[in-house]
């Protein structure tokens, strides 16, 4: 059984200290040979494990004859913005994970020759899309991140008149004020974005809804609404020392990196202190942006602390071998309680205590349970605090009531219709935190159904 | 997006009057929210609250002190420049009703934030003491304006140069010594004058609100760094606020978290001065 064509990548102790990004590609020959381990199966498994079912085999049979304009074809047509789930999807928990070259050694690399394909096609130019005849009628969408974005260039090819609404400065959601530079280029995300502006969506950035507008005067100006405002609201433990200086939401640490540019700090204006010693609890990949970030932003020590064990992290795998590669330090079985107060209110370090796993609980995972008396204390100057986001509520201020579960998600029919007629809503802000590429599902999947919304009352 | 700048003006030193071109946000817009600016693509977002709207205009007027970099860099901005970003109207709007009295109480640029809602208060109905005051008469903001929108009105600078010698919150004390029946007390200056407010105000039992400004990045809910700690509660005061009960605000905790980036502030405004100093032509 042949290997997977490595990636070449900057070497940990140089990508340290810079914010470029990482995985730099295949060549076209590592492109052409890897694609070339694919059996092309008949009755291909990935494709079902792809939540918007490419044609894999399809396309990297393509890549093999060296004919890559068919082979970025056949993947545009189900996958949108091919170069940024290349980089960043779960890949051996969708595709790859039912690869037959699976069982007996290593899946296919599909998200790898995805970019390949995605990143050919930017070299050689992106073909600006013909503009739809129009149909007359109007549809909001709310929030710019991969929910909305893939319902607004849907909508546009509709030939509906397109409004995104966004509250922060810059479009791409997640893809703009979360993931890193290293790990996703900003100037990939701008230039998707570009693509839809092309379609003639008219993106509206510094618009909060909720506050300059409500969802129901949207209502009321538009023949439809999508809402994919994601799940922008930061979690907390709700431990002592919560509130002390040095303690940051993963949110925030993030956004003044990425959105803000920090790094670039004082040529841009937006601060932010990294320490010299990090703690980040949680294990998901915000969890190691923030750790890998840290380090870049000069760190000397950066520790993950997570309560279960690593079987559970729920990061991609490629990202948690990056972070050890780079030397952030793992705590697993390792819960924090309190977080120690130092001078002018300012964070010393956090309390934690050992885990071990009990019984399986709600989530299937087995449950951590503390052990007593292991209490320790783990020094730190900043601790980042990434377990888990919810949707903003602001969306919903001074608006007729939408009906949503007790953790705040947009409740919706199989079709992506919430309880209010006409309000289409699909990503993160129904699911709660999960992937880029369920997200681009579910806003294309919402926009069949605004289509049949609209022409039904016509 | 660019937002035309229609006006600005000096008010005292320090303190400038920026109208914004922004309709929608001006449509949108009542008494006690404010808005996010970021001046250019490097440029930090900060908050000012909005001390007027003009609907039929679609203008949004903010007051500004000027403290470190970015309101520095705001000051060079002229009539008919732009801004790179105005973001609003955020924060929950103040909970402005029918009450009876309510003493409206403004330091420094804090009167600034106190116009719209005494206006507000005052076109609901109730009548409207203020208290304004600054370091000394030179300092002093919106006297007339405040006049208009006040049954009485009520100066205090540190110096004496105005009205009384001493805090506004010696005048408080004093009405509240009075017969006189006050409902609610608003208070919005420097924390620190709102810290010593709520202390005055505390034994006599009086409602007392605040408008608290720690700092902010979004301003709408998504990063947590205004986190104020109320009544034991953490709360988000972007989204929340930034109107508080006083009684019930951790005030140190916001002053300390507010001087957190004390360092990194006085490296930027040095690399800016240093980068364009005070007589520079390139804006
Ligand atoms: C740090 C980080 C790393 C991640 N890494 C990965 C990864 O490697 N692979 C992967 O598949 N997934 C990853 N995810 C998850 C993935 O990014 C999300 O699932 C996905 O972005 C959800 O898309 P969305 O369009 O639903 O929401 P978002 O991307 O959250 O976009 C929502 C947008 O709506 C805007 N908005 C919110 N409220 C309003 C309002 N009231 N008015 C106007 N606009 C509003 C927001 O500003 C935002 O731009 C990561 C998430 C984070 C935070
Ligand atoms: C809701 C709210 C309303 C406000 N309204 C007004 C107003 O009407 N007029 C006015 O003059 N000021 C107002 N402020 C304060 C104003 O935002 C700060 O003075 C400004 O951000 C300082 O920026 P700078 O770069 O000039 O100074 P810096 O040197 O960066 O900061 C000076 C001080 O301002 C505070 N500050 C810094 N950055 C921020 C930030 N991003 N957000 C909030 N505070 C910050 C810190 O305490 C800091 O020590 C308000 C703040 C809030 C939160
Ligand atoms: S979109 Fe994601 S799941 Fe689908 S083939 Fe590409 S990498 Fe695999
Ligand atoms: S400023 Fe980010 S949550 Fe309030």
């Amino acid at each position: 059984m042949s290997l997977k064509q490595e990636m070449p990548e900057q070497k940990p102790e140089e990508r340290i200290g810079n914010f470029d990004e990482v995985a730099l590609g295949y060549t076209e020959q590592q492109a052409v040979i890897e694609a070339g381990r694919c059996l092309e199966c008949k009755n291909p498994q990935c494709v079902a494990g792809c939540p918007v079912n490419i044609d894999i085999p399809g396309f990297v049979s393509r890549i093999k004859n060296k004919d890559f304009d068919r082979a970025i074809g056949i993947l545009k047509e189900s996958n949108a913005l091919p170069a940024i789930c290349g980089r960043v999807c779960p890949q051996e928990e969708q595709c790859e994970k039912f690869c037959i070259l699976g069982k007996k050694g290593q899946p296919l690399a599909i998200g790898r020759l995805e970019r390949f394909c995605a990143d050919y096609e930017r070299d050689a130019g992106v073909k600006s899309p013909e503009k739809p005849k129009s149909s007359g009628k109007n549809v909001a969408v709310i929030g710019a991140g991969p929910a909305g974005l893939t319902a607004a260039a849907e909508l546009a090819k509709a030939g509906h008149g397109v409004t995104i609404y966004e509250a922060l400065h810059e479009p791409g959601g997640v893809l703009t004020y979360g993931i890193p530079e290293f790990r996703l280029p900003k100037d990939i995300v701008r230039q998707e974005v570009d693509y839809i502006r092309n379609l003639g969506v008219d993106i509206k950035v510094d618009y909060v809804i909720g506050r300059i507008k409500t969802l129901d005067e949207l209502r009321d100006e538009f023949d439809a609404v999508f809402v994919g405002t994601g799940a922008g609201l930061p979690r907390f433990m709700r431990i002592e020392g919560e509130n002390l200086n040095g303690v940051y939401s993963a949110n925030e640490f993030l956004t003044r990196v990425n959105l803000m540019k920090a790094y670039r700090f004082p040529d841009y204006d937006t601060p932010i202190k990294c320490g010299n010693k990090v703690v980040v609890v949680g294990a998901g990949n915000v969890a190691m942006d923030a750790a890998r970030s840290a380090l870049r932003l000069g760190a000397e020590e950066v520790t993950v602390v997570y309560r279960r064990s690593e079987a559970e992290m729920s990061a991609r795998i490629e990202e948690v071998e990056h972070a050890k590669e780079e030397g952030v330090v793992f705590n697993l079985l390792t819960n924090p309680v309190r977080i120690l107060e130092g001078e002018n209110k300012t964070v010393t370090g956090v309390e934690c205590v050992n885990m071990e796993l009990g019984e399986p609980d709600e989530s299937g995972r087995r449950r951590p349970i503390p052990i007593e008396g292991s209490e320790h204390v783990i020094d730190a100057d900043i601790i980042i605090v990434a377990i888990g986001t919810s949707p903003n509520p602001v969306i919903f201020a001074g608006s007729e009531e939408l009906e949503t579960t007790s953790k705040g998600t947009i409740v919706v029919d199989e079709d992506a219709m919430s309880s209010l007629a006409g309000l289409c809503a699909g990503g993160d802000v129904v699911t709660g935190a999960a992937t880029v590429i369920s997200a681009m599902g579910a806003g294309k999947q919402a926009v069949a159904t605004i289509n049949r919304y609209i022409e039904n009352r016509s | 997006m660019f937002y035309n700048i229609l006006q600005t003006r000096n008010l005292v030193p320090d303190v400038n009057l920026m109208k914004v071109e922004a309709p929608d946000i001006a449509k949108a817009a009542k008494a006690g929210q404010f808005v996010i600016l970021r001046i250019d693509e490097s440029g930090e977002r900060i908050p000012l609250t909005i001390a007027d709207f003009d609907v039929d205009e679609g203008s949004i007027t903010v007051i500004y002190q000027v403290m470190g970099k970015t309101t520095k860099q705001l000051t060079t901005l002229k009539t008919g420049e732009t801004l790179q970003d105005f973001v609003g109207p955020l924060g929950t709007p103040s909970d402005i009703r029918k009450l009876g009295t309510v003493v409206m109480v403004g330091g420094g640029v804090g009167v600034a934030p106190v116009y719209p809602q005494a206006r507000a208060y005052r076109e609901a109905g109730n009548h409207v003491i203020s208290i304004i005051g600054a370091r000394n008469e030179e300092m002093l903001i919106l006297e007339d304006e405040m006049a208009e929108v006040s049954d009485e009105l009520y100066v205090a600078t540190d110096d004496g140069s105005k009205g009384h010698h001493g805090f506004v919150t010696d005048i408080v004390k004093d009405i509240l010594d009075s017969d006189q029946q006050v409902d609610r007390i608003v208070i919005i200056g420097p924390p620190i004058m709102m810290k010593v407010g709520a202390g005055v105000t505390a034994s006599y039992g009086v409602e007392t609100l605040v408008n608290l400004n720690p700092i902010m990045i979004d301003g709408t809910g998504m990063c947590g760094g205004c986190r104020v700690s109320v009544g034991g509660e953490t709360k988000f005061a972007c989204v929340d606020g930034p109107e508080f009960d006083a009684a019930d605000v951790d005030f140190d905790l916001m002053m300390s978290r507010l001087s957190f980036y004390r360092p990194q502030e006085k490296e930027a405004l040095e690399s800016y001065n240093k980068k364009c100093g005070d007589d520079c032509k390139c804006h």
